[in-house]
């Protein structure tokens, strides 16, 4: 196995080991933290593939925006020092017996399917030429849904203000 | 690159989604919750980019797909916080088990 081999291996087992961490944690400051931890590996998995771009909009978004967003609600709605409840027994042992089903299930299907794996020569993907086909309007064009991001963001940043004010505030 | 192959990328993606979702099951708060759907939609992403890697490498439509999954998910975490903020004033929890006033 080579050392870029191994470089995406232990990338994985690092989104794996703290997504597992995330999610059961008792803490939820430190489950937003292992959540961190698993998004920056997963960045690392995108900057392994040569995806720069999608891995730096990755670090920039989710890292930058998301996870503060999260710490911001954890530290609005949460009192310091307080772990979280147990979760209901019956309820994990379901949950982990349906999440380990599926994954037999869909692993077994995947490899059982061929998929037809191409190893011509990759495409340039600079900044470029993602900025030429998000802006394109021919076939291969995706600049309709990008006005779409637009609109979608813009509802949704009015629908957070008017969610979030406060209801009995008289100045709007 | 070559050497790694693709079904252990669609493995990786399979266990980040099915981790996700028994969070999602499991936990009771909602922020935690939305922190188990935000490692849904990264699987599904890891996913996009992997087919676009392999099966097509001359074309960029996962790139973009995988662009526009960020975007959304981004707008969906700050709609879902902002409930949850407005949850939290009128009932001063966020456990999802204390929320049941629609509940019959």
């Amino acid at each position: 196995m080579s050392i870029s081999a191994m470089f995406f291996y232990a990338l994985s087992a690092a989104v794996l080991v703290s997504a597992v961490l995330s999610v059961t944690s008792r803490n939820i400051f430190r489950s937003a933290i292992f959540l961190l931890f698993s998004l920056i590996s997963i960045a690392g998995i995108y900057f392994w593939m040569n995806y720069e771009f999608i891995a730096a909009v990755q670090t920039i978004v989710y890292v930058g925006g998301i996870v503060v967003l999260i710490i911001f609600s954890i530290f609005l709605t949460q009192q310091a020092g307080v772990s979280l409840p147990a979760p209901m027994k019956g309820r994990m042992i379901y949950a982990a017996l349906a999440s380990i089903a599926g994954f037999v299930l869909v692993v077994m299907q995947l490899l059982a399917h061929p998929f037809k794996v191409d190893n011509s020569v990759v495409a340039s993907r600079g900044i470029k030429d993602i900025g030429h086909g998000l802006l394109e309007t021919g076939a291969n064009g995706y600049v309709l849904p990008f006005e779409l991001v637009s609109i979608l963001l813009l509802a949704a940043m009015i629908g957070c203000i008017v969610i979030a004010l406060k209801p009995n505030s008289t100045t709007a | 690159m070559n050497e790694v192959p693709l079904s252990h990328f669609l493995i990786l993606s399979t266990a980040l989604f099915f981790i996700g979702v028994f969070g999602f099951l499991s936990r009771r708060n909602l922020v935690t919750i939305l922190m188990s759907l935000e490692l849904i939609l990264n699987s599904v992403n890891i996913n996009f980019i992997a087919f676009n890697q392999y099966l097509w490498p001359g074309k960029m439509d996962g790139l973009f797909f995988t662009l526009f999954i960020i975007a959304i998910a981004a707008a969906e975490a700050a709609v879902a916080i902002a409930i949850i903020l407005h949850l939290y004033r009128h009932y001063r929890s966020i456990d999802a088990e204390d929320v049941d006033t629609l509940r019959f």
